[in-house]
């Protein structure tokens, strides 16, 4: 891919339901840096992601790692494969805490490839799990793809 | 404890300037290196980028400290995205208001009441269309 361009190598012709894309995402051990990088990008200073003393007064042993962290992670897998410029919806549940030092690997599934409002599209269904195989992050995604 | 009375209550609009170098910075944060985040002159945001209005809603765009909900015991549950085509790319000045659509509660496996409240955030460019829609929801166990 030339930079600046928003194509994608991947066609509809060849994309099929039940795809699995390219391989995981594999992301950690994530670092208290890696939590106050995504905290500053976002604007989400909630304390219990950073400060110590806050995360053990609420009863953690360590701070929680933002959640939206592992879910721009999976959102990052999806968009790296079929285009950032085609994502039409991201939906994200969280499923389990995350902490530091926690090493994630995420990816996904084309469960439904079909025809909208004369535009081709694929849903996803994706998983962030931990290093114990435990899905920490569930989301689904709706791709348009182009001919 | 979730304040009832947050129902239907709506942020003021506030205005989002869509900026290139902070679609830099939050597709690194979320591991991406992709050229149409960091090469492109006008990139498009990433999936989830337009969490970033934590930096624009000032303290009356945000109808959330309304729901009063506790910042050790609540937690996201659930967040979505919506793109009425394309994401909206750099340079892009968008007007968002924010809206407490739902609040109710569930049971939990254990018998606890879970209290949900739901945010929408909806997001229009310059000429009024709607390019985008957020739906937060967050939880706070009883």
């Amino acid at each position: 891919m030339t930079p600046g361009s928003s194509a994608v190598s991947v066609t509809w012709t060849r994309l099929v339901e039940g795809d699995t894309g390219p391989a995981p995402l594999v992301f950690g051990p994530i670092s208290r840096t890696d939590i106050v990088r995504y905290q500053g990008a976002s604007g989400d200073f909630q304390p219990i992601h950073h400060d110590e003393p806050f995360a053990r007064a609420a009863g953690y042993d360590a701070p929680l790692v933002v959640g939206m962290l592992p879910a721009g992670l999976l959102a990052t897998w999806a968009t790296d494969w079929l285009g950032p410029a085609n994502v039409r919806r991201s939906r994200v549940r969280w499923a389990e805490r995350v902490w530091p030092g926690d090493v994630l690997a995420c990816a996904g599934t084309v469960v439904r490839k079909y025809e909208e409002a004369d535009e081709h599209r694929v849903d996803l269904e994706l998983s962030c799990t931990n290093q114990h195989g435990t899905p920490v992050v569930r989301g689904w995604m709706t791709f348009v793809v182009p001919e | 404890m979730v304040e009832w009375g947050a129902l239907g209550v709506e942020g003021a609009p506030f205005e989002m300037e869509v900026e290139r170098g902070k679609i830099r910075e939050y597709a690194r944060a979320t591991g991406s290196d992709h050229p149409a985040y960091l090469a492109d002159e006008r990139p498009v945001v990433p999936a989830h980028f337009l969490t970033t209005t934590f930096f624009w809603e000032g303290d009356d765009g945000s109808p959330w400290d309304r729901v009063q909900m506790s910042q050790q015991r609540g937690m996201h549950a659930e967040q979505e995205y919506l793109f009425h085509g394309e994401p909206p790319r750099a340079g892009t000045r968008l007007t968002c208001t924010s809206r407490i659509d739902r609040i109710y509660e569930k049971e939990s496996r254990t018998g606890d009441v879970l209290t949900f409240v739901e945010m929408v955030t909806a997001f229009r460019d310059e000429s009024g269309r709607l390019v985008a829609e957020a739906r937060m929801t967050a939880v706070e166990p009883g």
